[in-house]
């Protein structure tokens, strides 16, 4: 990949080691990649070869043993507490395998956290909520508790909130982890047109094939490392 | 603001876990504030009957005169004073002559005391008219504790001997006119008591006496020479002490109870942090700053202090109220506690009580919630997100 000014996210010979014990496991390994904006990139590997490590560091839940990573002009390994959840707080939206819904909040009060941590004002905020649900199909389950919806619809009330504060990268673990074929499909769906509509970047970590189908640029990691980085046409 | 708001919508999202934490909450709060209460009504209590029924607006003691020295007695007393006499005819004083003497109910020797006291009094809550009686032989009232460890009866003749102030023993029939129940156990146990103007001849002890009783609107205090006044601070020390130690019991009580729902406050927030820790990565990861993390789950745990503190007024305010206008019944065996209890106690809440207990509860709640929330402080996102702890 050719490297410009323009990228929003750009790691360079990041390593990633954690204690396992009295031993070391290297769960990156002089890992350098690069990502526009605008892009619908996916990490794609096998159990443990460091895709959520690099989605953690990328968002900044994380910070790398060495090397460097900048995203949106930010070094993550520089950052402190409060400055990586400003970074989170109003650049990036986060979907996990397993949702990750408040469970006492309604789909609304979900949907609307991110705002109130922005301090969006009130009207406003109704009116990216809705516009949020809408775009993922279920301005109808507002008011729902998230134990009354089916993994599906938790998983798209997840791509709401994480998108209603229209950032410009969600990073995404494994999203279809808990979803059958059809829920799979339609989720990426949702993706795939906010992509296109909002131009927000998205990262995945996945081994999903459903997933992989719809990217347009595929990472392969293996062992820490980046084995492949191919773009690819999607199958949409 | 945020931060209340967010704790209030995740309190009252909890639901039952919520409100279970707030029963047993608002439990401890109208308890501890129920026994403060009932010390507090208590020793109300227990001055109030002790002063009506025997320190009156304090005394003089004669100089000699000792209550820990029963041996005392016979020296303690002296002529009643000029500048006291124009007050005692007024009734706004009463003197009283005390000497020591012998009983012997049953054949068995008994110590007493005699007591002189004017039957026209009213100073003094005793009911002393049934002394004011003089067609038959001497006229004596003791109370029911006496007449239960004696086994003496209304219209009982017993023999009362005593020292005259010669130094000679002599001794005179009287006959029991009067049982009195008293709570002040002072007046009661081991005494008899006797018209002083009788007391005074028998013992050969004109005009003489051993105390003087004030009114208690009595506001001039002379100074009299050889005798010493006694205000009510001096005289209720005792009293003061002996309440201050029975309350240490019920102060342990209460703090027992204030530390289990403390526990309560504080097991409730680490299960929380422990079921939550997955939710509190998810709020990591959306932009929350630890700082805020913790102000959010320590506020919870100042919720649950509020809603306690509401909950409680709610079916504390009735039956708080309840129990201090009809009291609280004791059963017959705290007679013995040595306290002037009364058939009941009437508990008393100050505002500074509930004020005071009410912000203990809170302060305490938010700093049982703050600690185990400290420990999300040091946890990393990712490691909540898996739902580590560590």
């Amino acid at each position: 990949m050719e490297i410009s000014n323009s990228m929003l996210i750009r790691t360079e010979r990041l390593d990633k080691i954690y204690p396992l014990g009295p031993a070391t496991i290297k769960a990156l390994d002089n890992v350098s990649l690069s990502v526009a904006k605008g892009e619908f990139l996916g990490l794609v590997g096998p159990s443990g070869s460091g895709k959520t490590t690099l989605l953690n560091i990328i968002g900044s839940l994380d910070s790398p043993s060495s090397g460097s990573a900048l995203v949106l002009g930010n070094r993550i390994e520089l950052l402190s507490h409060k400055e990586s959840s400003r970074l989170r707080n109003d650049h990036i939206g986060f979907i996990f395998q397993t949702f990750n819904l408040l469970p006492v909040y309604t789909v609304y009060e979900n949907v609307e956290f991110p705002l109130l941590l922005l301090g969006t004002p009130s009207a406003q905020r109704t009116k990216m909520v809705m516009q949020a649900l809408e775009w993922v199909g279920l301005a109808g389950r507002a008011k729902s508790k998230p134990s009354q919806l089916s993994g599906g619809q938790s998983q798209r009330v997840a791509i709401a909130r994480a998108i209603v504060k229209k950032p410009e990268i969600v990073l995404a673990d494994e999203p279809t982890a808990n979803l059958d074929a059809a829920n799979s499909h339609n989720i990426m769906k949702t993706m795939v047109d906010l992509n296109k509509e909002l131009k927000t970047t998205f990262i995945f970590a996945t081994h999903d094939e459903k997933v992989i189908s719809y990217l347009d640029r595929k990472v392969t990691l293996f062992d820490g490392q980046i084995e492949k980085d191919e773009l690819r046409e999607p199958a949409r | 603001m945020l931060m209340l708001k967010l704790a209030y919508r995740n309190i009252i999202g909890a639901g039952m876990r919520t409100w279970l934490n707030v029963a047993a909450l608002s439990f401890a709060f109208v308890t501890i504030i129920f026994l403060k209460g009932v010390y507090n009504g208590m020793n109300d209590q227990v001055e109030r009957a002790t002063i009506d029924a025997l320190y009156g607006g304090g005394q003089y003691w004669h100089e000699r005169y000792d209550p820990y020295d029963p041996q005392s007695t016979v020296d303690a007393h002296g002529n009643i004073p000029e500048v006291l006499r124009p007050l005692i005819k007024q009734k706004g004083a009463v003197p009283i002559l005390i000497r020591q003497g012998t009983i012997y109910p049953g054949g068995r020797f008994r110590n007493i005391l005699l007591k002189g006291i004017d039957p026209q009094q009213k100073i003094l809550a005793i009911p002393v008219s049934a002394l004011a009686e003089r067609n038959r032989t001497i006229p004596a009232m003791i109370g029911t504790r006496m007449a239960k460890h004696t086994g003496l009866h209304i219209n009982d003749l017993i023999t009362v001997q005593w020292r005259t102030s010669h130094g000679t023993f002599d001794a005179r029939e009287v006959m029991i006119v009067n049982i009195f129940k008293t709570t002040v156990q002072e007046i009661d146990n081991d005494q008899i008591w006797i018209p002083i103007d009788i007391m005074q001849t028998i013992t050969e002890l004109p005009d003489q006496a051993t105390m003087i009783i004030m009114n208690k609107e009595n506001i001039t205090i002379p100074t009299v020479p050889g005798w010493n006044f006694r205000d009510l601070n001096f005289l209720l020390q005792d009293l003061h002490s002996l309440v201050e130690m029975k309350s240490m019991g019920g102060s342990i009580f209460y703090t027992i109870l204030l530390l289990l729902a403390m526990l309560a406050i504080f097991d409730t927030q680490v299960l929380s942090i422990w079921h939550r820790r997955k939710e509190m990565g998810t709020l990591m990861a959306l932009g929350m700053t630890r700082t805020q993390l913790i102000g959010l789950f320590t506020l919870e745990g100042s919720f649950h202090g509020i809603l306690a503190a509401l909950v409680g007024a709610l079916y504390g305010i009735p039956l708080l109220s309840y129990v201090a206008r009809n009291g609280w019944g004791l059963p017959q065996s705290t007679d013995d506690f040595g306290f002037a209890f009364g058939d009941r106690i009437f508990p008393s809440y100050s505002l500074g009580l509930i004020v005071g207990t009410t912000i203990l509860v809170l302060v305490i709640t938010t700093i049982v919630s703050f600690l185990p929330t400290k420990k999300i402080a040091s946890l990393k996102p990712t490691d909540a997100l898996k739902g580590k702890m560590t």
